[in-house]
């Protein structure tokens, strides 16, 4: 039953700080007197606005609808009127629209769709249509349409679904709280989500640093045909391709999909969304987050609805002891720097995450010494300071021919050399360059 | 909740540091590594000093202090700002001083000093950029420019000497007997200060490996081709050609092996690289050994094999995770 998973090459071992908040449960966060919800939540296409300044909305009401096929609707997280749709910080400082919506503190549901009590006799197409309608994406933090990963091409056969529990990040803990937690949801959202793949099971990938979850996930799976697989820990476990491999031993090709070699990954947050889609009737307005970091009084595990401020959140952390470096969305490794407090939860938001003065410095990169740990790390087998040196140089085609494109910004590289060399954000240049077709000829 | 929140602190925006992940970077910095490699050179250099004397750590002293003072004063002369502390140049100095012999006059070593960082690192552009191990160019060069000085070797101060001079003069009239063997292991012969205990190098060595400094395969390729080669010349004429185990425990071997050709500056970087390099050194080394005209070839060796540094590196670029052939690949 339990064969061994395969060991990715490379990867590091940062500490994982969850120590700070694993122990915490998961508190409800108290209704707020407004949010400002983010409309574009999702790769792809932005949704499309349905509500105007001044409309009543209630608890779930569909404030915008689904822009394409690659995009999902939006719902309100609260009952309330919607006081204006304006522009706020978004999190990668560029300012993006929004849907402020004043509470009214009855926090009234008024779901746009009825629960699938009967779940494992509904049509599979049904089950789908809940998925895009609830306005669920991937959750571990790249926010895609999950309905997108359930609608693979008929001439692509599934044949596995990993639901990843990885959380290979340092300092997160809100998937694991919710493993913990709420097993049976992420279960059953697991077995709704293998019913729509047409597959009779799936696996649930889980690191070994969080045996209860693993336990309670185990005790769960019982009557349902899933598997829970421990993984060893080596950052990055829960990259997409790294986990295909530790439990199947397929490797994406570069370039292609994870479908294309019959395997759909969803994240466990995203699979306990589905459940509640499915068998509550209740669409994805809200999440698990971590909020922790050294200089915060109360670290802790919170459900934010979406459009909760950063600031709220850290207020209900207890506040800070001490001005910190940084402040985070997401974990340490691939978080996205911040520098507003003002920017609110979206459905991506796994972490919100302060780093002290003293964990951080900062650092002038030094020459490449070409020791090499940047080759033994990277988990994509390609050759970082080689291509940082093709990137230095502005030899797009060169680092483009060393593979660059196949690098999937984990960070391991930067995060291992000990020249303090600006591998990751190089690569991240030359990729964007490569797509632009910005070559210049050397 | 509001009335309960009087003493709440946030942060201040306007002090946040915005930067690229990953916010967090392993501990060991350049120094950290350099540090690391001096302190697995101290078991060679406490056995030179054992065998050697004082005379030994002045010459330990003397290359370390030129080291540092010729890269401070390049920095100077060239306006940038001072390395020193980045332990490259005080690892350089202690091996030169490996590489010298406890007798060698207090000039040489700073010319040797002088020759490995601004002939041997500086001009190319200093730390990481240097194609050729720094401290095997100044070794060369004063071996070239001061045969004789560079070919006397000392005697140790323990013990008898069965031998004067292994590399100067390869003792092929001299069975390979047990006590040659021992004394070669511990170190009670003939040699520059890092050419005496094996014993003492191959501790070193081992902390190299255990701390991940070097890849292991440059040594096991290079000495396993040295032994290989030169046992089945042995074979073929115990008369004329030494045992293998005199060649891996003799010369500059063994320092060679461990700490010379696993410079991250100027050997490949992929593990496939590393035993190409460690195989190129351990033949190259062999040849002039066994047919060439010195009898001491792992300066040689290593320096031609750094020469093919970049040629291997292009050679061993690895296929990414996922890779497929271009032809299959079309879908």
């Amino acid at each position: 039953m339990s064969d061994k998973p395969r060991k990715f090459k490379g990867g590091v071992h940062p500490n994982d700080s969850k120590a700070l908040s694993a122990h915490k449960p998961i508190q409800e966060a108290p209704l707020l007197d407004s949010y400002k919800v983010i409309m574009h939540q999702n790769i792809g296409a932005p949704p499309e606005l349905l509500v105007k300044k001044g409309d009543e909305v209630k608890k779930g009401t569909l404030l915008a609808k689904a822009g394409g096929f690659v995009s999902v609707p939006l719902h309100s997280p609260t009952s309330g009127t919607i006081k204006m749709i304006d522009k706020v910080p978004g999190p990668t400082g560029i300012s993006v629209p929004c849907i402020e919506i004043a509470a009214d503190g009855e926090d009234e549901w008024d779901s746009p769709f009825e629960p699938i009590t009967d779940w494992k006799t509904t049509d599979p197409v049904e089950l789908r249509q809940r998925v895009w309608d609830a306005g669920v994406v991937g959750m571990g933090g790249a926010a895609f349409p999950s309905h997108v990963k359930l609608s693979p091409p008929d001439d692509k056969k599934i044949d596995m679904l990993i639901l990843n529990g990885a959380e290979c990040e340092p300092y997160l803990t809100a998937d694991h709280r919710l493993m913990l937690e709420n097993a049976k949801e992420v279960v059953i959202g697991g077995s709704i989500l293998a019913r729509i793949l047409g597959l009779e099971s799936c696996v649930i990938g889980v690191e070994n640093n969080k045996p209860d979850a693993v336990e309670m996930l185990k005790k769960a799976a019982a009557n349902h045909s899933v598997h829970v697989q421990d993984l060893p820990v080596n950052y990055p476990q829960g990259a997409e391709k790294q986990l295909i491999y530790a439990i199947t031993g397929r490797e994406v090709p570069v370039g292609a999909l994870p479908m294309d070699i019959g395997c759909v990954v969803q994240n466990v947050a995203s699979a306990a969304a589905v459940y509640e889609a499915v068998v509550n009737g209740r669409p994805s307005i809200d999440r698990i987050t971590t909020v922790t970091g050294k200089p915060l009084v109360d670290p802790g595990n919170w459900k934010f609805r979406i459009g909760t401020p950063i600031s709220k959140a850290l207020e209900l952390a207890g506040g800070i002891t001490e001005q910190p470096a940084k402040l985070l969305l997401g974990g340490p490794m691939m978080g996205i720097a911040q520098s507003s407090l003002d920017v609110t939860t979206m459905k991506n938001t796994s972490g919100i995450l302060l780093i002290a003065q003293d964990e951080v410095s900062q650092y002038t990169s030094e020459p490449c010494i070409r020791c090499g740990r940047c080759v033994d790390c990277c988990p994509m087998q390609i050759l970082p300071a080689t291509i940082s040196q093709a990137v230095e140089n502005h030899r797009f085609d060169w680092a483009e021919q060393l593979n660059v494109m196949a690098c999937i910004e984990c960070g391991s590289c930067s995060y291992s050399c000990p020249s303090h060399r600006p591998l990751n954000q190089q690569f991240k240049r030359a990729k964007v360059e490569i797509r632009a077709g910005l070559r210049k000829k050397g | 909740m509001s009335d309960e929140t009087p003493k709440i602190n946030l942060p201040d925006p306007t002090q946040l540091v915005v930067s690229n992940s990953p916010h967090m970077r392993d501990k060991p910095t350049i120094n950290v590594i350099m540090f690391w490699v001096v302190g697995a050179m101290l078991p060679g250099c406490i056995a030179a000093v054992l065998f050697f004397g004082l005379a030994a750590l002045k010459v330990l002293l003397i290359s370390t202090l030129s080291c540092v003072i010729a890269e401070e004063a390049w920095n100077k002369a060239m306006k940038r700002p001072s390395t020193w502390r980045d332990g490259s140049a005080i690892l350089s100095g202690i091996l030169l001083g490996m590489n010298l012999n406890a007798g060698a006059p207090w000039w040489i070593c700073m010319l040797g000093g002088i020759l490995a960082m601004i002939l041997g690192k500086q001009l190319y552009g200093g730390l990481g950029f240097n194609p050729f191990n720094p401290v095997l160019v100044a070794r060369v060069g004063l071996l070239i420019g001061f045969p004789g000085i560079m070919t006397t070797w000392d005697k140790p101060d323990l013990g008898n000497m069965a031998i004067d001079g292994i590399t100067a003069a390869t003792p092929l009239g001299l069975a390979p007997g047990e006590t040659l063997l021992q004394d070669m292991l511990l170190g009670n012969v003939g040699g520059c200060l890092g050419e005496t205990s094996a014993l003492a190098l191959i501790v070193g060595g081992a902390i190299l490996i255990w701390k991940k400094l070097i890849k292991w395969e440059v040594p096991l390729a290079f000495v396993g081709t040295v032994f290989m080669i030169t046992g089945a010349m042995h074979l073929v004429n115990p008369e004329a050609y030494h045992s293998p185990f005199v060649h891996v425990l003799s010369g500059g071997l063994l320092l060679g092996a461990f700490f010379m050709a696993t410079d991250m500056v100027t050997s490949p970087m992929t593990h496939k690289g590393a035993w190409i390099f460690g195989f190129g050194c351990g033949l190259i080394t062999s040849l002039i050994r066994l047919w060439g005209s010195y009898p001491e070839g792992v300066s040689f060796a290593i320096l031609f094999m750094n020469a093919l540094t970049p040629l291997i590196d292009r050679g061993t670029i690895r296929k990414p995770f996922g890779f497929v052939a271009p032809a299959k690949g079309e879908a």
